[in-house]
Parts: C-alpha cells; structure tokens; sequence
C-alpha cells in the first residue's frame, strides 16, 4: 500500500480501518539464497539495497528479538559526513546522499532533516584540525564552512561565550549534517524489502553456523535450521558474541554507549551541536525532546545500560555550553551496544570462511551509516567485490598496517 | 478568588494563608498543599493542553505520576517547564503559569489539530510530508517543529546552584508509605544502618491519603509517630522530597533530593542534591499507581484517578467536584465513593464488574455529563476512574529485569533479574492490602537487617485491618465509539492501539514507539498497563503473552542541572597553574588553556597594538638575546631502579641502555601499533636514577602505560616510578645570552661548553642553595638549559631569572612564541604527533632500533607503515613571501584537480618567522624529502585561501644545528 | 561500580581506568615474535557475553593495575587480582 497524503486522507475519513500491514510476518523457509543475520538498520537496509540493486530477492532477514530491536533503536539520530580520512569520508558522504533521497526511494517518512552540523572549537590547534578536515571535505565533494565566534554567536546565541571555562571560539559547521527519526528508518527499510520478497524473520535466535566442507552454508536458529548460499552477518554491538560461533576473534570489543533525551521543550537548538572540550552532543527532536549523549562508558559490557558517573559528565558537559538547560529535565537515558573497533572505523568483508561475510565494528558511526554500509554489503554480498567507497573497510587491514584510525588513538577502542 | 472547593479536614495547615499566581491571577491556598491541590481548592479545572491534539487537560493524579497538569512553574532565568503541580509545594508568593497553547489557555488556536484527528492518526506523518521532496525542510517540518514541545526554556543560564553528595548505608529503604516506615522501624531498632528515601514532603505515602486505622489511630497519625521515633535513631537518615530515581550497579542507587524547590527563595542554597547512595541492601516500598479505563472522551478535566480523589479530599481537603462519579473495575474505587460521602459529597457509584459502562462523556474544559451504556446521562463535575493498581516496578527493570504478569492482581510484578540486593516489599511487589503492606515491610526489614548482622529487637511489627481486595480486569468499553484516550499526554487513543496492529506493530516496543503510547514525561506510569491490556485484548492474548516494555532510569525526570552539580562555568574542570603564573598575571600575560593547565601565551607590552606585536618581539628576543619560558607543564616522570636503563629501552624506540650518567637524551615513545606516540627527554642523573619528560598532553598516559609495562610486560625488573610533573617547576632559558644568565644563577657550576656541553645534564644548587637540576637541552634551537627547582620556589626562581637576566634584556616568551621558535626549527609538536603519524612520517624512522624489543618497533615495520609515497615532514614558505600561511591547507599539484585524489598531504603548523621576515609552515607531504624546492598549491577553501608554496627544509633555521652546540 | 581491590578494599570504579582484555599482558617477545603473534596480540581481543578477565588501573589511587573478572551480561565482579601477580603467574619476568 503505497503511502501518501492522499491515502491518509481517505483512511482518515473511514475511520483508518484500511492500513495494511508495513511487513509480512514471515516463517523462515528451508532455504535462500542469502541469510541476513541481524534485523537492525543496516541488516534490513542490506536486504532492501540486495532486492532494489542487485534484484536478489531470496533473501531473508533473521532478527534474535523485534525488528529493528538493536542500536537503529537506540542511538541519537545524527547523520553527516564530517569525516577527515580518505578510507572514511566518500563512504559516510554516499551514506548522506542516500539519506538525501530516501524516503522518496522507500516511500515512508523517516524525517531526514539537515539542519546542520556544528562541531564547537575550542582552540588553536582544534581549529588548525578542523581546516583540514573542512578542506577534506570539500576536497571529496562534501559541505564544510569554519565559523568564526560572531558568526555561531549569531546561529547559537545561547552557548556560553562569557563564562565558559574552555572559552568557544568558533566552529565548523556541515550545513547538510542533522538527524532523522531513527525507528522509521528501520520500518522504511523493513517494507521496501518485504514488499520485494525478502522475508523478515523475527524472534529468531541464530545458535550457530551450518558448516560444511570448510564453508558457511547457513545458521542454526532457534526457528530451525536455515540453510543459504551465503550467509552476512550483520549485528553490530553483538558482533564479538556472534562471530565466536564461527570462531573468530576480532578486533572488536563490545561496549555501552548511553544516550539520553529530555522532556519536550518547544523548540531552542538549530541542528546539530557537539561540544569540542567534553563529551557532549545535542539535537533536539521534531517533538521537543533534547537528544544528547557523549562518551561511552568505557569498559566491556553486553548490559545495555550504563552508570551514573558518564551521566554526570555528560551533564556536566551540556551545561558547560549551555547554561540554560539547566532546568530542563532528563527523561530517559537508555544504553546501546557498540562494536567498538581497534582503530574506531567498521568492517564491511569476506570473512576467511567461505560463504561467511561481516559487517560490523561501527563504533558510534553506525546509525549515520545505514544506507550506505546496506548499499555497500548488498554490493559486496551479490558481486563478491567490495565497493569503492567501502574498499578500505577490510578486517585484514591491521595486518597490513593500514588503519583507519580518525582520532589517532591507536588499538584502544574506548578512546575512539 | 475564594477557595470554593476546599473542605473541611485535610493535613494543610489553614493558620497560615498563601497567595500564588495562576495564569496571572492571584489565588490563595495553605501550608501543606500541593499547587495543583491548591488549585482544586480554587476551583480550576483546565490546567494544560494535550501534547498533539491540544485537548483541554485537567489535574488527573496526585503525585509524580501525573500525565496532565503540568505547568511552567517560577519566571524569569529560574522558570521550569514541564513541572508537575502534583508535585509543587505551594509557597508563598508562587507563580506558574500554562503551557502549550498558542493564545490563551481557555483558547488555544492549536486545538484545531483535534478536529484534524482522524487524520493524524498513529503514524501519520511517516506516511506523508514527502512530496515535494524539498517541503520537509522548508515547509512541514518547520510548521511541525513550530507545535512541537511542551513547556519553554527560559533561554537564560540556570540561577541555581546544585550539589553532588555521597551517601552510604545498610539498607536503603525506597519509600516511606506504610511498607517503607515499617520495615525502616524494623531494620532500624536492630541497629542497621537505614536510609528513607521518599519523593513526597510528608511521609506516609498513601496512609496520608486514606482513613484507614494503623495501631489504632488514624493511618496518617502513626505515620506521624513513625517519623518521630525514625527521627530520633541516629541509625536512620530520613530524605523526604527525595526521589531514588535510578538503580546502577554494585548497590549504587542514584537519587535527587529537592533542597529548596519549594521555598520561594533559595538564598544561594543549592536547589537539589544529587546522591549516589552506597547501599549494601535495598528494599523498594514504592508503592503502586492507579490507571484508568479506556472509555469515550475520557480525557476531560475533571475525570481523575480515584485514588488521587481520595487523596485531595482526605489529605488537601480540597474536592475535584460536588457531583462525582466513580467508575471502577475493583473495590477499591468504592471506597472513594464511601470517602466522598462521608465528606457530604454526591456520588454515583458505577460498577463495570455489575455491567455499568461509561460510553461518552461531554464538557470540552470541564466534565459536564457522563453518557452510560444503559442510556443514563448523569449530569457530574467529575469523574474517579479506577482501573486497578499496577505495582512501581520501575526500578527493578533498571538492571533489564521484566516484570511478570498476576492475574489475581490484574498487574505486573517484579520479574526477571532484578538488581542484586534489592528486595521488593508491599504494593511494589503486589501485595495490595495494608495490614499485608505492614506485615512484608516490618519482616522484610527485619530480615535485610538480621542478614546485615544487626541483631537488636525489631519490636512488634504495626498492626491493620486487611481492606477487601477485589479486582476483575476491566481496561476498555468497548461500545464506546468516540476516542478513548489510554496515553492523555501524548494523545493515544485504542484506535491508535489498534491502527497499529493492523499496521503489524504489534510487538510491545513497536506498539510504544509506533503510537508514542508510554514515551511522555510521565513515562507511562499510568498508561502502559492499560495500554498492553487493550493490545492484549485486540490479539486475544492473555497480557502475559503480550509482556511489557521495561522502565529505564530515573524513575521520574531529572533537572540536568542536577546531573551537572557545580561543575559548570569556569568552574567546568579545575584549572592547574604553573609556579610562575602569578608572576605571569603581574607581568601582563595573556593565558591559554592547555589541557587543564592555563599557559601564558604571551606577555603584552606598552603600546603594543596585537597578539603578533607581542610574540614577534619575544620570539626575536630569544634568538637576539635570552628568553624565559615556563615549561612546568610538561609531564615529568621520575624513575629509579637497577634496572631503569633496560626498562626505558622498551619503552623508547631509540637505544637508551648507554645513555651515559649526566647526559640527556632525546626519545620517541611508539604505541604498540607502531605509530608515534610521545616524545621528549629524558636525563640520566646517576646510574639508577632517569628523569623522563613528556608532552602535556601525554603526561598523564605516559605514567599509565609506563608502569603497565613495569606491573604487566616486564613485572621482574627493578624499577619504580613516580610522577613528579607538579613536584618540579621547570623553566626554560633560551637564546645566545642564555649560559651568562644562568651561570649568574647556578652555585659552583661551571657550564662552559667543555664542562657542560649540548645535552649535559646534572642536579646543583641555585642561588645559594636551592635545590635544582639543570638540563642543557633547546626546543628553540638556541643554545639553550631547562632549568628545575622544587615547585614552591618556582615563583621565586621566575623572579630571580628575570632579575638575573635584566643586563641582558631577557624577556618572558609565552607557548606562542614557543610555537614559533619551534616551527622555525622544525620540531614536531602536537599538530604533527597528532596519533595518526609514524616516525617515518617525522622524519624520525632512522631512530627506530631494530635490534632490541621496544613497544611499537615490530608492528611499526608493516608494508602499510613503510610505503613509498608515505607522507614526510617538511618545511614551507609562501612564494610571495608577504603572504601569511595557514594551517589545514592541503597541498595540490598546480594544474592538478582539486579532489582527494590528488591531495598530496596538509600543512599542520605555521607561524610568522621574526627571524626570516616571512610566513614559515610545517606540514606533511608525500614523498616529501624529495621534493624540496618543488612549488605547491596550498589550497584552504574553508578559509577561502590558495597560496604558492616552495617545499623546503622542515629546519627553516640553523639546519646544521651550531647554534644549540654552541 | 565498586572494585574491590586486593589492597585498598571495595573503591569506586571512577577512580580507575579501564584498559580492556588481559591478554594484553601475554605480550610476544618483538624480536622473536611473527608478523601474525604481534597482530593478534596488538589487534584481536576477547570479548565475551559473560565472564571476561579485563585490565583496570587505579590511576586515582595507588596505581596498581588489576585483572578483574567480571560477567559482561550483569557487571558483577567475580574476582579481582594484581596484574603484576597475573604476569608473575603467567611467566613474565623481566
């Protein structure tokens, strides 16, 4: 059922009684063509992508919970492309594009809003990095611009320019950077896939890898046993605990990323704002709410939640720029699972097992990422060549010295 | 206005009359009520605007609870959005205000959205707003977010100050209502440690609200008595108006105590205090919370939860109405009939487990009449719904743990893992009767305590009559055909239950994020039973096959403010300050931070016009004469040991084991993945004993990884650390005039180049006997000595350089003059040791040994690291030398396109050479080292800047190094 | 969380830093080692749902570093030893 303002209208005038179901509740079958491990944003963005592009269409998606139960349910929303690296920057700049004409593509609102992108600078050699990633951008085709002091003053007068104790002196700004409403982008997927004829499979746990003869010919799920020509793994935040079934160690660790948002507030931020000297970011949301988190806690952790010390700096840092959410409440704060990497860039490849391939590694990047690492392993998955924005995310690249490492902070996931 | 609802009885105290502001109009009210109570009393029924429809919104509840009556409470900087009145304690002089209305509150021009309902039904808007494709930014979604949100911010910094505190504890009984004070009585007479924690300002919880009798006296009465006996235990620490709000791990409970939210005043006391409680055992007496059956038009003012009804007349004295009806499904709604009664208020009684059902009701700001199955129309002024009490099981989800569905209840109960060492007692765990509540409470206290090994008598527990329980499920009339509202605040009808099931939304968590049902500032604490319930019913499932969604953290919203305490400002992260900065603020400087350290940058003079005045003269100075800089802030890192030589040939990637006693060494530190890391010098003062420098910003990780190589690598070598950073203050004296100065300083020294060459070292005295150590080391590229004294003569040893130094012309140069005389030289610093570069890149890879096992040195060998187009550190300056450089400029090819793929590296540090008269840059180039001479673009588009460039030497100045062997 | 450290007794987890998988004490000798040991050791960690043995430095106390068990699922604290001990124990000496 093809969603419009005119359908809403005439459902609205026969009481919404209409309304079809978004996707199939599918039964696994004996086997496909291809197996999606993982119906989170970029499993099931993979599976739209496979059907869409490629016209692979046998395909389903296996989810351990509800769709969409993992991090594309739990994160801050943000997309942008504000990246420095060349292994980095043309992937997450296609991920914008694909953002860019989504939900014309897939026909549902996932409120792609781009008001912008401001990464606050603090001070000299902070604003001497941000030129060269500015300039990188724009070297790659993407949207960059420095702000002086008067300029953000104007956009944000709100931040603390009096009395801060890491004094603002600027900022870049990605105007095309903003946020999109998270869930909608996994159901937006979710029905373009299943109105091709990918199957989406929930409450089905996979327990383990169908070998045979060296290769990966299925998984083992609490649903039965599904057999498949290849089999992508796709579960990020989890990928340590799946790939142990095939018995692979990665050069991953699990950790907790807390995210909070406030009661609604009518509206005070412009886009997007990190803080430069702490760990802060904003936005707020299309109902009001302040969307805002910062660093992850720190250690290993499958806990889904978080403890009260990150919260507090993450308030501390909020109220470092701005002083007058002070008195808006928070109302929620939740936990997300992070794949964080040895060098805080993610992993679309062939794994060493034939038949076997991984995505994963996504760090914090992951939910601006889901069209294009969908695109890129749907493109990996039906032609068995990585594509050329994501050719330097191989899990082999430590092995060859070739990092891709944008904070500079080497193999200790916890500072990426 | 007179107080037209108020009646007699009540836990106010009427001696004392308080006036407060509603919506500009002066009201009045007493001690000891709640501004929504207070406004009951005065007779206002529409209080707020639903969030999406902007139905008029009356008080629904009595306590935190609350979906509805939320107001902006205060003005100016200090006015609070989304504030319960629930909650509020009245004071004098109070002023709160409606919110979301466009217009007035009795008029808000927003309601229109309710005539567009049917149109806006759940999830509308992602099935629109896309065409044109540009309209969503432009248009939609500016008019969306325009309606968006609740309450506003004042936009001006929070007034109030907030503190952090840390309590710690036996046991931590949550809540004080009849369960909580009777097992903190029990645990406390056996000597336990106990904190009580309850949101509320008056213990007793929902004792306070009801009539019924404890030990003989009325509920509220031994309430009372408790607090008395609680209060004079020195075991027990009693928090009123404080919310445990959250449960974390190891038995830490987070919760917020309100200091002065309810004083029209602070006085600069803090308004809240953020606890983190240290607890051993827990014990969670929170109660339970009344919901509401789905009925049509169930959302005017006036229609409220019966208990709250019970509560405002009881306990405020206050009645929502003079002609109630009760709707209920339980016996417990009955006995706010016999309440109301009692108080000579009319009440029909409507019984759903007789077949009575509410369909309709009318009164758009205010109920007028309700509209029964049976034809009946009753005219009423309010309606007490009581749907059943669902357990607070709020924080025992906090460790993910489900909560379990009990039929016998009709509600969830404490289920899956729960925090380690919370226990759940009374309505919280579904025990629903009072003498129950007493008896699991005074037990469970009692048992926490024995276990805790307090073995005093608990006493007898206290005594009550159990009240009939009776509930049979009853969530939703189904013959009611207009909307029936299961979330008020977010606007959540059982026609959005149930669109979202013919959508597939059927799971709990796509239920709540498809419909919003559950997600408004209440967090669903009165809607998601009923909500789960009507789901349930839709599927033909029991509710225990629908399951639920699980509460997170805090239990009910928290100021930010709170969560940030006085850590704002400049008060954000403290500040470390050098031995000289005093000195430095006496002589004009100009201060920078520096991690947390504040470094002068540069020392303004008379009639100097900028910044470039300042360091161009101090940055000449030093090559002209000698110069002065603090440089304390560098990390310092004493180690001692037999084996310290072979330990800090591990740890640097050049050879350190023949570093000769009284020389200095300068050594690169690789990360484990071979990249470079830090770098610095260090001294080798006697055999056994090296002193390490570090980078400022590295100083605290260096120590860290150094003693994880000395505990975990190479555990058996002989070798102790300290950091000694603050322990020194350390002052670097550069220029030719330098070793005149210094030997006028130093006792008994000789520092002649023969007796104390380039990169001699030793410890001595200065000016008379203080004790110091000098270092002959330059970062300028001067002849050059650091010179270190005990941190608390630094400000005498700045004073005395400078005094020593005044016939030569010294001057103090700041980190910017630094940063010149550095770039000049060629030395890498924090842009070009920015963690992603190898020694290579610097110009530095010949240092790197192969011949013994440093961290870093095997990985560092990787093809990836070793390429022949790597980047290399060189030199720049402009073509037209007038030109001023400037950092993060990538260098292009003249002629070559401007993309990535021919970007050929990125200048990362220049400065104005006061030595050279121009502009000189530092940056990084592939194949750098043979392309000196070669012309580039630096092209900087984000600066609108594209220069010519000559690749030249990184060393602009004195490349054969004479001037620092001199 | 609370760490309770061998020596100082039950001490506020924000007082540490954390580090991450203990096998990143079980470093290979870099002269000796192969390209792969050293990869592995620099690269690949454990990283279980359940019981993992994990570095933690007591930088704001008395900067031992700790291998701590911990269940990755529920945080609880299993066990908790010196490091050096750990090295000790495993082999490692000078």
């Amino acid at each position: 059922m093809r969603y419009s303002a005119w359908n809403i209208f005439k459902q609205g005038l026969t009481g919404n009684k209409g309304w079809t179901r978004a996707w199939r509740d599918a039964t696994p079958k004996a086997d496909y063509d291809i197996v999606i491990v993982g119906g989170g944003g970029h499993g099931l963005a993979t599976a739209y992508y496979l059907a869409k592009e490629f016209g692979l269409t046998n395909v389903a998606v296996v989810e351990k919970g509800w769709l969409g139960s993992g991090n594309i349910g739990r994160n801050t929303t943000i997309i942008r492309s504000n990246y420095l690296l060349e292994g980095n920057q043309p992937f997450y700049e296609l991920s914008l594009k694909l953002w860019e004409g989504l939900e014309q593509d897939f026909n549902y609102n996932a409120m792609v809003s781009q008001r912008g992108i401001l990464n606050l600078i603090h001070s000299d050699p902070q604003r001497d990095a941000f030129v060269r990633r500015g300039n990188a951008m724009q070297l790659s085709g993407a949207d960059a611009e420095i702000l002086d002091r008067d300029r953000l003053k104007k956009m944000c007068p709100f931040l603390d320019f009096e009395n801060a104790r890491f004094p603002v002196q600027g900022a870049i700004w990605q105007p095309r950077g903003g946020t999109v409403r998270h869930d909608a982008v996994a159901w937006g997927y979710a029905r373009g896939a299943d109105a091709r004829g990918v199957d989406i499979i929930q409450n089905c746990e996979v327990t383990g890898f169908v070998m045979d003869g060296g290769a990966c010919k299925g998984v083992e799920t609490t649903r039965g046993t599904i057999r498949a020509e290849k089999v992508a793994v796709c579960v990020a935040g989890s990928s340590g605990r799946v790939m142990d079934m095939a018995g692979m160690r990665l050069p991953i660790e699990s950790h907790v990323l807390q995210a909070f948002v406030s009661e609604g507030l009518k509206p005070v931020i412009p886009g997007v704002i990190t803080f430069g000297a702490g760990h802060f970011y904003v936005s707020q949301s299309d109902k009001g709410g302040l969307v805002f988190g910062g660093d992850i806690d720190g250690y290993n952790s499958y806990a889904q939640r978080g403890n009260l010390p990150v919260v507090e700096d993450v308030c501390e840092g909020g109220m470092a720029i701005m002083p007058m959410i002070g008195r808006a409440r928070l109302l929620r704060m939740w936990g997300g699972l992070m794949d964080m990497s040895m060098d805080g860039s993610p992993f679309i490849d062939k794994t060493h097992i034939s038949g076997l391939y991984f995505n994963g590694g996504w760090c914090y990047g992951g939910f601006k990422a889901t069209p294009a690492s969908g695109f890129c392993y749907a493109h990996l998955l039906a032609t068995d060549r990585p594509h050329e924005t994501a050719a330097q995310y191989r899990l082999d690249r430590f092995r060859r010295g070739v990092p891709i490492d944008e904070k500079g902070q080497g193999a200790q996931p916890n500072l990426h | 206005m007179s107080q037209q609802n108020r009646i007699e009885g009540g836990q106010i105290d009427r001696s004392k009359t308080l006036k407060f502001q509603w919506n500009g109009r002066w009201m009045s009210g007493y001690p000891g009520d709640t501004l929504a109570s207070a406004l009951m009393a005065n007779g206002v029924r529409l209080v707020g605007r639903s969030f999406k429809c902007h139905r008029p919104r009356g008080i629904f509840s009595a306590g935190s609870e609350e979906p509805n009556a939320l107001v902006q409470l205060r003005n100016g900087a200090a006015q609070e959005p989304n504030t319960r009145a629930t909650t509020v304690e009245l004071f004098d002089g109070l002023s709160a205000t409606s919110q979301n209305h466009r217009g007035s509150l009795d008029w808000d021009l927003m309601a229109v959205n309710d005539v567009a309902a049917p149109f806006l039904s759940a999830g509308f808007y992602y099935k629109t707003f896309m065409w044109p494709k540009a309209f969503w930014e432009k248009l939609y979604e500016p008019v969306i977010r325009a309606s968006a949100g609740l309450g506003r911010l004042s936009m001006k910094a929070d007034p109030d100050v907030y503190d952090h505190g840390y309590l710690h504890c036996d046991l931590l009984v949550i809540g004080a209502g009849p369960t909580g004070l009777a097992a903190a009585l029990a645990a406390g007479r056996a000597g336990a440690r106990v904190i009580l924690a309850d949101e509320d300002f008056r213990p007793g919880g929902r004792l306070n609200a009801e009539t019924y009798a404890v030990d003989g006296s009325a509920g509220s009465h031994w309430a009372g008595m408790a607090v008395v006996e609680l209060s004079a235990m020195e075991n027990i620490r009693l928090l009123t108006r404080t919310t445990v709000f959250g449960a974390y791990d190891h038995g830490i409970y987070g919760a917020i105590e309100k200091r002065t939210d309810h004083l029209a005043d602070s006085r600069g006391k803090p308004r809240q205090v953020l606890w983190r409680i240290y607890s051993k055992r827990a014990l969670l007496a929170a109660g339970a919370i009344e919901r509401s059956i789905a009925f049509g038009n169930n959302d005017r003012p006036g229609i409220m939860l019966a208990g709250s009804v019970r509560t405002y007349v009881n306990r405020f004295g206050a009645t929502p109405g003079q002609r109630v009806a009760v709707f209920t499904n339980n016996e417990d709604g009955l006995r706010t009939a016999l309440d109301l009664r009692a108080k000579g208020i009319q009440v029909t009684t409507l019984d759903a487990r007789k077949g009575d059902r509410i369909v309709d009701t009318r009164g758009r700001k205010g109920i007028r009449q309700a509209l029964l199955a049976d034809g009946r129309n009753l005219a009423v002024d309010c309606i007490a719904v009581s749907g059943g009490w669902s357990p607070t099981v709020a924080l025992t989800c906090h460790h993910r743990g489900r909560p379990m569905w009990r039929d016998d209840i009709a509600g969830f109960v404490p289920g899956g893992e729960l925090p380690p060492g919370l226990t759940v007692a009374g309505a919280a765990n579904g025990t629903m009767t009072l003498g129950a509540c007493l008896r699991d409470g005074h037990a469970k206290g009692a048992a926490l305590a024995a276990e805790l090994g307090a073995a005093g008598s608990t006493g007898d527990g206290p005594l009550a009559e159990d009240e009939t329980f009776d509930i049979t499920p009853f969530w939703h009339v189904t013959e009611a055909r207009p909307r029936a509202w299961v979330d008020l605040q977010n606007d959540v009808t059982t026609k959005d239950l149930k669109q979202s099931r013919q959508e597939g939304f059927r799971s709990v968590e796509h239920l709540k994020r498809y419909t919003t049902l559950g997600m408004a500032t209440d967090q669903g604490k009165t809607s998601n039973v009923l909500g789960l319930a009507v789901m349930a019913e839709l599927d033909g499932h029991p509710i225990a096959e629908t399951g639920t969604t699980i509460f997170r953290p805090p239990y009910t919203p928290v100021a930010i403010g709170a969560f940030a305490g006085r850590a704002r400002g400049t008060d954000f992260r403290p500040y470390r300050l050098t031995p000289s900065h005093a000195w430095a603020l006496e002589n004009g400087a100009d201060f920078v931070e520096a991690g947390l350290w504040l470094r002068a940058q540069w020392f303004k003079r008379p009639g100097e016009q900028g910044w470039r005045d300042s360091v161009d003269r101090e940055a000449a100075a030093v090559r002209r004469s000698v110069g002065v800089c603090d440089v304390t802030t560098l990390g310092k890192i004493d180690i001692q040991g037999r084996d310290a030589a072979e330990f800090l040939n591990h740890i640097y990637a050049n050879p350190f084991l023949k570093l000769p006693v009284g020389r200095v060494r300068y050594g690169l530190m690789l990360r484990e993945d071979g990249v470079a890391y830090d770098d610095g010098t260090t001294a080798r003062l006697s055999e056994h004993h090296f002193v390490m420098t570090t980078t400022t910003a590295n100083a605290g990780t260096v120590f860290r990884n150094l003693e994880f190589a000395r505990q975990c690598l190479w555990p058996d070598l002989d070798v102790h650390l300290i950091s000694t950073t603050d322990a020194w203050a350390q002052f670097a004296v550069a220029g030719p005039n330098s070793r005149a100065l210094l030997q006028k300083v130093v006792d008994d020294l000789d520092l002649s180049n023969a007796a104390f060459p380039f990169m001699a070292c030793t410890n001595c005295t200065v000016f008379d006997g203080t004790p110091a150590r000098v270092f002959r080391i330059s970062f300028s590229g001067e002849l050059a000595y650091e010179v270190a004294v005990p941190a608390r003569f630094g400000g005498s040893m700045i004073r005395g350089l400078m005094a020593a130094g005044e016939e030569f012309g010294v001057v103090p140069y700041g980190t910017e003059a630094l940063g010149v005389l550095r770039i000049e030289k060629g030395h890498p610093a924090g842009n070009e040791l920015n963690g992603q570069t190898t020694a290579r890149n610097l110009g530095l890879g010949g240092m790197v040994s192969k011949t013994k096992d440093a961290i870093g040195s095997k990985l560092s060998e990787r093809a990836g690291m070793n390429r022949d187009d790597d980047l290399c550190l060189v030199g720049f300056k402009p073509k037209d030398r007038s030109v001023l450089l400037t950092a993060g400029a990538h260098f292009l090819t003249p002629g070559d396109p401007e993309d990535m793929a021919h970007d050929q590296g990125w200048m990362t540090s220049v400065a104005y050479s006061p030595e050279l008269g121009h502009s000189v840059g530092l940056g990084f180039l592939k194949r750098g080292d043979s392309r000196i001479g070669e012309t580039l673009r630096a092209y900087s588009p984000v600066r609108n800047q594209d220069t010519m460039v000559e690749v030249c030497s990184a060393h602009h100045i004195d490349p054969e190094g004479a001037r620092q062997r001199g | 969380m609370i760490i309770p450290h061998p020596l100082l007794g039950p001490r506020d987890a924000a007082e540490f830093v954390y580090k991450g998988d203990a096998t990143l004490i079980d470093r290979p000798d870099g002269l000796t080692a192969s390209d792969d040991e050293m990869h592995d050791y620099a690269y690949l960690r454990d990283n279980p749902a359940g019981r993992h043995r994990e570095l933690w430095y007591h930088e704001q106390g008395d900067r031992s570093w700790l291998v701590v068990t911990r269940d990755t699922r529920t945080h609880e604290i299993l066990k908790v030893e010196l490091a050096r001990d750990v090295a000790r124990a495993a082999g490692r000496a000078r």
